[in-house]
Order: structure tokens, then C-alpha cells, then sequence
């Protein structure tokens, strides 16, 4: 198959040499050539279907799964009438249901399935979905902000996986799901190599970038770490005391054991949910980003490509602190505020430092944690305990803030990913001379420095400013295997294109379509 | 731009170095229509209620308790003062890199959008604003939490504005 795709590939490089990098409809037809050999027949394009890669068979079963669990539920929810049904049950009916139903059922799966496609171009990635209403989604690569393979319990058993993708400014991630295993790997480097834009026609076959591992988690480590979290054991207390005071208030058993349901699975998701999402923790470094593997049931395997990480938050619970153990989670653009994922789910603070390092570069977490000066001592007057906890800092790379007294929590984020800076003063505050500032990152979220000196608040935000617009310029290139000055293709979803001013000079007269083909003759 | 400016009258423009920046910065102030257009709100609100109340009151409790209409009247006073504060608050200014939008008199709030990070520039104008010739402009970015908006701004300033700020957004443009 490698073969077959590799001659394809050259004479679709010679095809698209004289079309200057542009992406029309003769790079989509040599895009579409290569075809899997294990599902799609190579005259699918001839009888109407549409252009593009077809996800595995397997797919239209994963829905076949809803009406049964329905159909259970409700007679469960509703026995008698259920029975009384079920006696009614002629083999006529039942015939005629099987008749019909099923094979609605299959066709609908079947043309579902039919009718989804996808297809990798030069620098986008098309789904097609929908059997009445068509959906086409392109999805540039170069705004790819992560790359998620899973493998659900069933999926493994059944040798599929599914491929997401965090894109900014939309809601839910975009998936392909089922594809083989084997294929959504090779899909995955593919599109990663695409995002990081080595030459389009190498990109096929670059396969899967080599990877260094930097971090395993230990189950000993991370039982002992849940076992130690004040949260598991909040929600079993809950859970041991909602139902007692509720019997005691209303005298139902009946009641009590209704409030147990949700607590139980408040401590569920504190405790076994989370070992067995977060078992196995592995984080490697390649030139893709970093891949984070996990999970006993259903394995993840995600990758964030270098430059996308917008905040990093260190979580340090009071009963970790003796051991030095840290918590570690970052905030990707796309990925949505409460969806912020977990880079480190529990390692001691020098590991996790060497990996922090790697998803800010040039950053030292002890320099950074060590920058957070505390607020004045009037400050205790705002906020009267917790004062203590707010600190603020900043290197060189990243904005620092710390905050909580038992849960210490230091947020970084770094000056290039700031959107705004804000400064706010209330009343009180003014009255003591203190004033809040807040960065907004890309991540739809922000962190504040909480109560610094006034005068020290408004030179602050006047140096943010300045440090996130020189943190811009030396940033790296969101295509990041491209070279810092033949920073090539650059364009935004704004109303407004050219080409980056401040810093590619040199290139400053090349239009954007130009620019592209440069950069892809010179890889 | 400063052309653009010195048409319009600008009750409180100013130029004030902080000794901070490099630059000098140049603030400007919203139009007066707007303290013009919100004061009228604040009295259609406020006028009749204070009216109804009275009436009410002296027709069923009696006459002394009509007195309770003063309180929609002191608000509407106190209203009168605060929202001139308020528009006094209003100013922001174009730095060379950024711009600042600073509002507030109790809860004072400066905010700094780099140009670079303008994902979207937006000029609206309702029907009480269009009535009163006054639109105004907000800034998008990449965060849902930035929200850097200018009202009262006169639709040629507000589309002068808008220009330059995407002018500059894009020249000055930077991925996520």
C-alpha cells in the first residue's frame, strides 16, 4: 500500500508543481487517489458516492446499542404495561415489526455510513456527513489545536478507534468515528504532519514522528495521590450524611435512597472514575507536540502539537504538599473552559517541572512559582483569610498567579497567549489602594492577580501589554516544523489578509498563495 | 486621525503622559448625545412611576402617604448625577500597539486589547441610538471574556475607528 501511495504521491507532485501550490480541484483529485484497500471499492467515486475516505463498517453499529438500552429502560420504568404488551405479542406482530423496523434500522445505519467521508487536502481536513441534511466540515489544519485518538472498551474489542480534533471556535470537537486502528494512527500523523507543515507531498508517508517518553504515573502513586485528595473523601461524607438527614427530616427510606443515587456518583467520578481515566498515565515528547496515553477501560491517546498550550495550572492539595506531589492541568484553545484537560494527574514537583518545561519553553516552574510576591498586608482588609494565598509574578515567558491557602494553586500563562489585559478597582478596594488585574487567554478563560498595589497595578498592565507584544513577535510559527523566517503561509480568520509586517520582512511584498508554494518547495 | 478627530466636538478630549508609557497618550471621550440619550431613559422610567405611585397612594391610603413618590424622584436626581460621572468615565485612547478603553466611577475597569489580537470589529447601532446619531463599537478576541466596548460614538468616528482597527489588526496580526 505504501508503494501505491508513494507513486502517487510523486506524480501529484509533478501535477501540482506547474499549479503553483494551489489548492483547486486538481489537488483534491490527487488527494483522493490514494484509496484504502480494505473498504472502498475504487469504483465508489463512479457510482455517486462522494469523493473522499470512508470510515470502517463497523461504524453504523454503534448506534444499535440506543433503542435496546430504550426499550429496556422502559419496560423496567413501566413493568405492567410492559407485560401487558408483551401479551398482546402476536408472531404476526412481532413479524411484521422485525419486517420493518430492521430493515429501516439497517438501511439507515447503512447509509449513514455511506454518505460520511472525509478527505485530507494540503492544508484542510473535509468531513461530510448527513443523509438528509449535508453537513461539510473543513477543518484547516494549521488551526488544529489538538488531536485526540480513543479507544473505547467496545471499540477496542472490535479493533476500531476514533479521531478527534479541538479546533478554536467551535463548540464540540470534531470526530471521525469508527476508523481502524491502524488507519486513525496513520491518519493522525498525517494530519500532524500537515498542521506542521512538512512538504505536502512527504506528508503521506512521514508516518508517526518518533516519541521520548518523559513521564509514566505509577498506580501506586496515583492510588496513593486519589487516596490523599480532599475530595473523594468530601463526597463520601456527603454521600454518608445527605440520606441519614434526609431520613431523619422526612422519615422515607424511600427518600434517603433516592439522595444516595447522585451522590454515588459524585464519588464515583472523585475516585474510581478517575483511576480508570487516569491509569497509566504516559506523557511523551515528539516533534508532533506532546502525547499524553491513558486510561485502563478506554484509552486515550492525545497529542498537542508544540505552541498551542494557552494556560497551565499547578494544583498542589494540602495532604500532597508533605511528599511534594503536584497536579497538573493546561487550558488548550478549542478544548472549552471546564474541559480543561490534564497534562500530570499527580507527580512529584521536579518530574513535573521537566515536563512543564517542555510545554512552555523557557520556563522554569521553581523561577516561576518563586516570582509570585504576596499582596500588601492591607489586602487582609478585602479579603480577610485568604489573602495570604494570592501572589503574582512574572518571568520572562510566562504570567504567573498563585492562589488558596489548603489547595495552592500557581496558573501560568504565557505572554504571547494574552488577548487582553484588564485592570479592576472596586470601591473598597480603592479605599485601600488596590486594584485587580486579569489576563485573558485564548482558552476562554483569564487569571487574575488579585489586590496589588494600585500604583504597582497600573504599571503593571502597561508592562503586560508590552511583554505580551514582544512575547508575540518571538513566539514560534503556528506551522512549527516551518522555519522562524520563511514563516510562509500566514493567514487569519480575519476580515482583513497580508502578510505579517512585524515579522517577516522579507517576505513582506509575496502574496499568500505564493508564500505557500515557497515554503512547500523548500521542504 | 487627527483630522478625523478634530471634526467632531469632543467635550473632554485630553492628552495626559503618565510618565509610564513612551507615547503620550491621547483620551477621548464619548459624545454628550449619549448622556443626553440615557438621561432621557432614566426620566421615562423613573417620571411616570413616581407619578403612578403618588397617585395610587393618596387615592387609596391617603395624602400623606403619597410622600413615598419622592423615592422614585430622589433615584431619578441621584440617576441624573451618576450617569454624567458615569459618561464622564467613558474615554479610551489608540496606543500604537494597543488601544485602552477605561469606564467605571465606583467599579473602575481599564482594559488593553492589542491590535493584534482583534479577531473581529463590530459597529452597531440600535434604534434609540440611531435616533440620538450615535453607534458603538466592539471588539472581539480570541477570549469571550475581553469585553472591550465603546458606546456613544458618532457612526463616521465608530467607522473610522473600525477601519483602523482592522487596518492595524491585520498588519500587526498574530495566530493564537
Amino acid at each position: 500500500m505504501n508503494g501505491t501511495e508513494g507513486a502517487a504521491g510523486t506524480e501529484a507532485a509533478t501535477g501540482r508543481e506547474g499549479a503553483t501550490g494551489k489548492e483547486g480541484a486538481g489537488g483534491t483529485a490527487a488527494e483522493a487517489t490514494p484509496v484504502p484497500e480494505d473498504s472502498a471499492p475504487a469504483s465508489a467515486s463512479a457510482s455517486g458516492r462522494p469523493e473522499g475516505k470512508r470510515l470502517h463498517p463497523v461504524t453504523p453499529w454503534r448506534r444499535a446499542w440506543a433503542p435496546v438500552a430504550g426499550l429496556v429502560a422502559f419496560s423496567v420504568h413501566d413493568f405492567e404495561r410492559t407485560r401487558e404488551w408483551f401479551t398482546h405479542l402476536t408472531p404476526g406482530w412481532l413479524l411484521a415489526a422485525f419486517g420493518v423496523l430492521l430493515p429501516v434500522a439497517a438501511a439507515y445505519g447503512f447509509f449513514s455510513w455511506w454518505f460520511t467521508s472525509y478527505l485530507v487536502t494540503d492544508t484542510e481536513l473535509r468531513i461530510r456527513t448527513g443523509l438528509v441534511f449535508r453537513r461539510t466540515a473543513h477543518i484547516r489544519l494549521d488551526r488544529v489545536q489538538a488531536v485526540d485518538v480513543g479507544r473505547p472498551l467496545l471499540a477496542r474489542v472490535a479493533g476500531v478507534a476514533k479521531l478527534k480534533l479541538d479546533v478554536v471556535g467551535t463548540e464540540a470537537k470534531d470526530e471521525l468515528a469508527f476508523l481502524g486502528e491502524r488507519e486513525a494512527v496513520a491518519l493522525r500523523a498525517e494530519l500532524l504532519a500537515r498542521a506542521a507543515g512538512i512538504a505536502p507531498d512527504a506528508a503521506p508517508e512521514a508516518g508517526e514522528a518518533p516519541s521520548r517518553e518523559l513521564l509514566r504515573v505509577g498506580t501506586r502513586t496515583l492510588v496513593t495521590g486519589l487516596l490523599l485528595m480532599g475530595t473523594g473523601w468530601g463526597a463520601l461524607l456527603g454521600m454518608l450524611l445527605v440520606p441519614v438527614v434526609v431520613y431523619a427530616a422526612s422519615g422515607s427510606v424511600l427518600g434517603s435512597l433516592v439522595t444516595l443515587l447522585p451522590a454515588l456518583g459524585g464519588v464515583w467520578a472523585s475516585t474510581g472514575g478517575r483511576l480508570l481515566k487516569e491509569y497509566d498515565w504516559t506523557v511523551a515528547e515528539s516533534p508532533d507536540g506532546l502525547r499524553l496515553d491513558h486510561g485502563l477501560l478506554d484509552r486515550e491517546h492525545a497529542t498537542v502539537p508544540p505552541g498551542r498550550v494557552q494556560s497551565v495550572r499547578i494544583t498542589e492539595p494540602l495532604l500532597w504538599r508533605r511528599r511534594g506531589w503536584v497536579r497538573v492541568e493546561l487550558e488548550i484553545a478549542g478544548a472549552g473552559k471546564d474541559k480543561g484537560g490534564v497534562l500530570i494527574p499527580v507527580a512529584p514537583r521536579d518530574e513535573a517541572a521537566v515536563v512543564l518545561a517542555r510545554v512552555l519553553p523557557g520556563t522554569d516552574l521553581a523561577a516561576a512559582a518563586e516570582s509570585a510576591a504576596p499582596v500588601p498586608r492591607r489586602a487582609r482588609w478585602c479579603v480577610p483569610l485568604l489573602w495570604r494565598g494570592y501572589g503574582y509574578g512574572a518571568t520572562d515567558a510566562v504570567f504567573v498567579t498563585r492562589s488558596g491557602l489548603i489547595r495552592r494553586r500557581v496558573t501560568l500563562v504565557p505572554h504571547a497567549k494574552v488577548q487582553s489585559v484588564r485592570l479592576s478597582q472596586g470601591p473598597w478596594e480603592r479605599r485601600m489602594r488596590l486594584a485587580d488585574v486579569a489576563v485573558d487567554h485564548g482558552a476562554n478563560g483569564w487569571t487574575a492577580a488579585r489586590l496589588r498595589d494600585a500604583d504597582e497595578a497600573r504599571a503593571l498592565v502597561r508592562a503586560q501589554a508590552e511583554r505580551s507584544r514582544t512575547g508575540r513577535r518571538t513566539a514560534r510559527p503556528e506551522r512549527w516544523m516551518t522555519s522562524q523566517t520563511g514563516d510562509g503561509e500566514r493567514s487569519d480568520e480575519r476580515d482583513i489578509e497580508r502578510p505579517d509586517a512585524d515579522r517577516d520582512g522579507g517576505a513582506g511584498g509575496v502574496g499568500g498563495a505564493s508564500g505557500a508554494s515557497g515554503a512547500s518547495a523548500e521542504g | 486621525m487627527t483630522t478625523g478627530t478634530d471634526e467632531h466636538e469632543h467635550d473632554h478630549d485630553h492628552v495626559e503622559d503618565r510618565g509610564h508609557g513612551q507615547e503620550a497618550e491621547r483620551w477621548h471621550g464619548v459624545e454628550r448625545a449619549l448622556l443626553r440619550m440615557r438621561r432621557v431613559v432614566l426620566l421615562c422610567a423613573l417620571v411616570p412611576s413616581a407619578l403612578v405611585v403618588a397617585v395610587l397612594l393618596a387615592l387609596t391610603a391617603g395624602p400623606a402617604w403619597a410622600a413615598f413618590a419622592l423615592l422614585p424622584a430622589a433615584a431619578a436626581a441621584w440617576g441624573w448625577g451618576a450617569l454624567e460621572r458615569n459618561w464622564r468615565s467613558w474615554r479610551y485612547a489608540e496606543r500604537e500597539d494597543d488601544l485602552l478603553i477605561s469606564r467605571g466611577v465606583l467599579w473602575r475597569e481599564l482594559t488593553v486589547v492589542p491590535y493584534g489580537r482583534m479577531q473581529l470589529v463590530e459597529v452597531t447601532s440600535g434604534p434609540l441610538e440611531r435616533r440620538y446619531g450615535l453607534a458603538r463599537v466592539q471588539l472581539h478576541t480570541a477570549a469571550a471574556t475581553t469585553d472591550a466596548e465603546i458606546p456613544g460614538l458618532v457612526p463616521e468616528e465608530a467607522e473610522r475607528l473600525r477601519d483602523r482597527l482592522t487596518e492595524l489588526g491585520g498588519a500587526r496580526s498574530a495566530g493564537l
